[in-house]
C-alpha cells in the first residue's frame, strides 16, 4: 500500500506543474496586452505600465514562472486587481461556502443516487426499474441552472417555502467561525440559525446533486446487476441467505468500487457545477467569485480561483484512487 | 484470362451480398431499442426545426414589439412573449439553430484533434505517448466546464469562442479513447501483416486502425453533442457565449431570469427545449453504444 500511496503521490508532480503552467500562462495569453486589456482602452500609458510592472509582465517568462511558483509553494496566490487584498485570505470563506454546499449536494447524490441504483437492480425491469431509470436520465440531460431557475420558481416564489438565494438571512447574518454555518451555528448552540442555514441549503444543494445523483443511481445499477449474476451471491442464495442482506452486503461490497471511482469524478464535476449554481442562488461561493471576477476582468483572482478548485479535483481523485486500492488489494498490484 | 477475372468477380459481388454492412446492423439494433428511438426521433425533430427554421418559425427571431412584451401562451404566440415582446416559440425554433451547430462543430473538433492525438500516442508509444497523455491527465485535472469558463474569459465572450473553448476540453476524452483503441488494434496481425508487406505507417494508421476505431468515436460522439450542447447553454447562461440578440437558448434563460414570477413561461420553454435535446443526444448515443460498443453487446 504504501509503494503505491508514493507511486500515486509521484504522479501527482507533473499534473501540478502542468496545471500551475496552464493557468500562468492565462494571463499572458490574452489577445493583444493584458495590462489594456484589464484597464481598458482609455487608461493612461503610466497607468498600464504600472499594472504591467504589478504583473511581472516586464520579466522573462520563466523568472515569473519560478517567482510565481515560489509564491504558491508558500500559500501566496497573489493579489485582487480589484481590490489589492492577497487572493489567499479573500478566497477562504468563499471556498468554506462552497465545501458546504458540495458536500451537502453529495451527501443527497451518494444516498439517494445508490440506494436508488441498488433497488432498481434487485427490483431489475420493475416499475420502480423503469421509473427510476427514466428520471436517472432526464436528471444527466438536465441543465442545472434551468432546475436551479425552475426550483426557485415554484418553491420560493410560488409557494413561499423556501428562500430563493442566499445562505443566510439578510437582516440577521450568522455569526462567522468556520464559515460552514451549519458547523457554525451548531457550535454557537444557535438552532434557530441553523434552521436558517439549512433551509438556504436545501433548493441549491439538490439543483447541485441531481446530475452526479442520476449518474451514481446509473452506475450503482449497472455494477450490482454484474455482480448479483456471480457464483458467490448465488451461492449465498442457495443456503438461505435473506435477500436484503445478500443485496446490501454480499453484492454492495464488490458492487461499490466502480460506484467509488464514479463518485469521485462526480465530485470535480460538481465543483464546476457550483459555478452555476452559486450564480443561480446567489451563493458566497469560489464559483461565483470566479464569475463575478471575470466580468470585473480581476484576471490575478480568476488564475488563482481555477488553480484551487483544479487542485481539489486532483487530491479528491488522488483520495478516490487510494480508497479504491484499500478496498480492492488487486488494484496495487498492476 | 478475361473468363477468370469476371469469374473472380461474381464472387465478389456474391460475398459483399452475404455480408451485412456494420451500418444496417447497428440500424437494425437501434430498431429494437424503444428509448433510443425515441431519443433518435427528438434528434430528428430538432434538426429538422433547425433547417427549416424560417418556414417553421411564424415571427423573427430579433423583432422587437413593445407593446406585446410578457404576454401569456396563445393561439398567437405558442409560447408567449419575452420581454422585448420578441415571440418565444421563434426564438425556441431559430436557438435550434445555434445550438446543433455548435454541439455539432465542437464535437467534431475535439474528435478529428482528439482522434489526431489519440493515434499518435497509441501508434508510436514512448515518450510522444507520455507527452500526449500527460497533457490529456493536465487538462481532465479541471473541471470542464471551468477550464471553458477559463478560455472564454481569456479570449472574450461570443459564440465563437464558446465553441472553440468547449472543443477544447472535449479533446482529451476522444484523445484517451482512440489512443486505447489504438493500443489494442495495433497487435492485430491485420497490422502485424500490413507492416510485414512494408505499408507505410502513416497508410496502416489512416486505412486500417482508424477505420477500426470510428465505433467508439461515433458513440462518445454522439453523447457529447449532448454535453457541448448543455455546456454552450451553461456559457450562454453566464454571459460567455451567445450575445444578444442571438437566440441561443441558455441566453435566453438569463435574459429572462428577473421575470420568473410575472412571466415564468420565459423560462419553462428555452430550458425545456435544452433538455428534450440533449435528453435525446443521450437516448440515441445509449442506443450506438449497445449496439455498436462489442463489450457492451454481452
Amino acid at each position: 500500500m504504501l509503494a503505491y500511496t508514493v507511486r500515486r503521490l509521484l504522479m501527482l508532480i507533473p499534473v501540478l506543474v502542468g496545471m500551475s503552467l496552464i493557468v500562468f500562462f492565462m494571463i499572458r495569453a490574452i489577445p493583444g496586452d493584458p495590462a489594456t486589456a484589464i484597464l481598458g482602452e482609455k487608461a493612461s500609458p503610466e497607468a498600464r505600465e504600472a499594472l504591467t510592472e504589478q504583473l511581472g509582465l516586464n520579466e522573462p517568462w520563466y523568472t515569473q514562472y519560478v517567482e510565481y511558483v515560489g509564491g504558491l509553494l508558500q500559500g501566496d496566490l497573489g493579489e485582487s486587481l480589484r481590490t489589492n487584498a492577497p487572493i489567499t485570505e479573500e478566497l477562504l470563506p468563499f471556498l468554506a461556502a462552497t465545501f458546504e454546499l458540495a458536500l451537502v449536494a453529495m451527501i443527497i447524490a451518494v444516498v439517494i443516487g445508490v440506494n436508488a441504483g441498488i433497488i432498481s437492480a434487485w427490483f431489475q425491469n420493475s416499475w420502480f426499474d423503469y421509473t427510476a431509470m427514466v428520471l436517472a436520465l432526464v436528471g444527466v440531460s438536465m441543465p442545472i441552472f434551468w432546475l436551479g431557475l425552475m426550483e426557485q420558481w415554484i418553491f420560493a416564489q410560488e409557494l413561499g417555502w423556501l428562500p430563493s438565494i442566499g445562505r443566510e438571512n439578510v437582516r440577521d447574518p450568522i455569526d462567522p467561525i468556520t464559515n460552514i454555518y451549519l458547523l457554525d451555528t451548531l457550535i454557537q448552540g444557535d438552532f434557530e440559525q441553523l434552521g436558517t442555514a439549512f433551509k438556504h441549503l436545501i433548493l441549491p444543494s439538490i439543483a447541485l446533486a441531481t446530475i452526479p445523483m442520476a449518474v451514481i443511481a446509473r452506475m450503482t445499477r449497472s455494477s450490482m446487476l454484474e455482480v448479483m449474476r456471480s457464483d458467490y451471491i448465488r451461492t449465498a442464495r442457495a443456503k438461505g441467505q435473506k435477500m436484503f442482506l445478500v443485496v446490501y452486503k454480499h453484492s454492495l461490497k464488490n458492487a461499490f468500487i466502480p460506484v467509488l471511482t464514479t463518485i469521485g469524478l462526480q465530485m470535480g464535476l460538481l465543483l464546476g457545477g457550483a459555478v452555476l449554481t452559486e450564480t443561480i442562488f446567489s451563493w458566497p461561493g469560489i464559483g461565483r467569485y470566479i464569475i463575478e471576477a471575470i466580468n470585473f476582468r480581476d484576471y490575478t483572482v480568476v488564475q488563482s480561483g481555477i488553480l484551487v478548485i483544479a487542485t481539489i479535483f486532483v487530491l479528491i481523485n488522488l483520495i478516490v484512487d487510494l480508497l479504491y486500492a484499500a478496498i480492492d488489494p488487486r488494484i496495487k498490484y498492476q | 484470362m478475361s473468363v477468370t477475372a469476371s469469374k473472380e468477380d461474381a464472387n465478389v459481388t456474391l460475398e459483399a451480398k452475404s455480408v451485412v454492412s456494420p451500418w444496417k446492423d447497428a440500424w437494425k439494433g437501434l430498431k429494437k431499442n424503444k428509448l433510443a428511438l425515441v431519443g433518435t426521433g427528438i434528434v430528428v425533430l430538432f434538426i429538422m426545426l433547425a433547417i427549416f427554421a424560417d418556414f417553421i418559425a411564424p415571427q423573427s427571431y430579433k423583432e422587437q414589439v413593445l407593446p406585446d412584451a410578457l404576454q401569456s401562451p396563445s393561439a398567437d404566440h405558442w409560447f408567449g412573449t419575452d420581454d422585448l415582446g420578441r415571440d418565444i416559440f421563434s426564438r425556441v425554433v431559430y436557438g435550434a439553430r445555434i445550438s446543433l451547430w455548435i454541439g455539432f462543430f465542437a464535437v467534431l473538433v475535439s474528435a478529428i484533434l482528439g482522434s489526431f492525438l489519440g493515434i499518435i500516442a497509441g501508434y508510436y508509444g514512448r515518450w510522444i505517448d507520455m507527452l500526449i497523455s500527460r497533457l490529456f491527465d493536465i487538462m481532465l485535472a479541471f473541471p470542464s466546464i471551468l477550464l471553458a469558463i477559463a478560455i472564454v474569459a481569456i479570449l472574450g465572450p461570443s459564440l465563437q469562442n464558446a465553441l472553440l473553448a468547449i472543443a477544447i476540453i472535449n479533446v482529451p476524452t476522444f484523445g484517451r479513447l482512440v489512443r486505447s483503441k489504438v493500443i489494442s488494434i495495433k497487435e492485430e496481425e491485420y497490422v502485424t501483416a500490413a507492416k510485414a508487406i512494408g505499408m507505410r505507417d502513416s497508410r496502416i494508421l489512416f486505412h486500417h486502425v482508424l477505420p477500426n476505431s470510428v465505433a467508439p468515436i461515433i458513440v462518445q460522439g454522439t453523447l457529447g453533442i449532448g454535453t457541448a450542447i448543455l455546456d454552450a447553454a451553461a456559457l450562454g447562461f453566464l454571459g460567455l457565449g451567445a450575445q444578444a440578440p442571438d437566440p441561443e437558448w441558455g441566453r435566453m434563460l438569463s435574459d429572462a431570469r428577473s421575470y420568473i414570477t410575472q412571466a415564468p413561461w420565459t423560462l419553462i420553454f428555452p430550458g425545456g427545449a435544452i433538455m428534450l435535446t440533449v435528453l435525446g443526444f443521450n437516448l440515441m448515443g445509449d442506443g450506438l453504444r449497445d449496439v455498436l460498443d462489442p463489450r457492451m453487446k454481452n
